[in-house]
């Protein structure tokens, strides 16, 4: 609670500087949580198969990759959206 | 902005073109290195093409790039009908592989995919690529059908289906291309300069001069980090585009 008072002070302070970085880190932050989660989903199943047949790995491997490289997108979109927001 | 002592400029100056005749700055001369690098590997690599068993590292090292790209690019997307664009898929794997690996090289140090103009011609490229060979494959109506209506959807959401798929397909995917790559290597380029900056801040700084080791060993591990990250990023963008290729040659039914 004694970061809100901060956080606010900061704000009202300078509020054109203050509030854009405040903005930068919520939009990042929040498109982060998803794809965390959703590599974590991808690699873990990609661990499972392999585990169970280990013969697919080098198949299970590059669909893992593919899997991982849609969802990074996602938070990646999130990270060039704090760069374009201006202020 | 100096960040302790450090000159840093906006981040906005990521979206500024560059100054010079025609705009040739350092991202282009990078552009450059990778066409010349990627056109001497395969010009030389191929010189002794006749021989049964080849030899020499250039050789083996053009011989496994085509077959990785064969055999984990094509034959596992689209199958042997894809092996039309094997010479276009290594040359763009290779041109996006060596434009993003002199990120690391001491000297260079600024992998030429930070800035969004190539990324975005190359996704645009493959854009038209799976468009024109859909529509060649599939003729235009048919191809326009079975890329909005997926199979086993009921009559009442159809509206809505289309919409989504019709953006998903010609929008979003080009879009993520792009972005995918650019942002990717902007982001390992600006974990770099970070951290690189706060080593050099800490030494700077008298006082804090025995923290300045584990940024430096943290430097040394994003760096070995950066190199797979170039050559994943390059395998990416490749194999999308084979499976957009073969999403359009094939549509699943």
């Amino acid at each position: 609670m004694a970061m809100l008072h901060l956080l606010l002070a900061a704000a009202a302070a300078d509020p054109t500087k203050g509030l854009t970085a405040i903005g930068r880190g919520i939009v990042y932050g929040g498109a982060a949580i998803g794809p965390g989660i959703g590599i974590g989903l991808v690699v873990g199943n990609a661990i499972t198969a392999m585990a169970r047949q280990p013969e697919s790995a080098g198949t299970v491997r590059t669909t893992m990759f593919l899997g991982i490289a849609f969802t990074e997108a996602l938070a990646l979109f999130g990270f060039v959206l704090a760069f374009i927001i201006s202020g | 902005m100096s960040l302790l002592g450090v000159d840093v400029p906006p981040i906005s100056n990521v979206t500024i073109w560059g100054s010079g005749p025609l705009g040739f700055n350092k991202t282009a001369a990078i552009y450059c290195f990778a066409t010349i690098a990627t056109i001497l590997v395969f010009y030389f690599g191929t010189r002794r093409k006749d021989a049964l068993v080849p030899s020499g590292l250039l050789q083996n090292a053009a011989e496994s790039g085509v077959a990785f790209v064969r055999n984990q690019v094509i034959m596992q997307t689209i199958g042997p009908e894809g092996l039309n664009y094997l010479p276009y898929l290594t040359a763009l794997f290779f041109f996006i592989f060596f434009s993003n690996i002199t990120e690391i090289i001491p000297g260079v140090q600024f992998p030429a995919n930070a800035r969004f103009g190539v990324p975005l011609v190359l996704a645009l490229l493959t854009w038209l690529i799976y468009n024109v060979v859909g529509v060649v494959k599939q003729g235009p109506l048919k191809y326009l059908k079975n890329s909005t209506i997926p199979p086993g959807v009921p009559m009442a959401i159809l509206p809505l289906v289309v919409i989504i798929e019709l953006v998903s397909t010609f929008v979003v995917r080009p879009f993520s291309l792009m972005v995918r790559l650019f942002a990717n290597m902007l982001a390992g380029h600006l974990i770099l300069v970070t951290f690189a900056a706060l080593t050099a801040g800490l030494w700077a700084l008298k006082v804090t001069v025995v923290i300045a080791p584990f940024s430096f060993l943290l430097l040394v591990a994003m760096t070995g980090f950066e190199i797979l990250v170039s050559f994943l990023q390059a395998f990416i963008f490749s194999i999308l585009t084979a499976v957009y290729i073969g999403s359009s040659m094939h549509p699943d039914h």
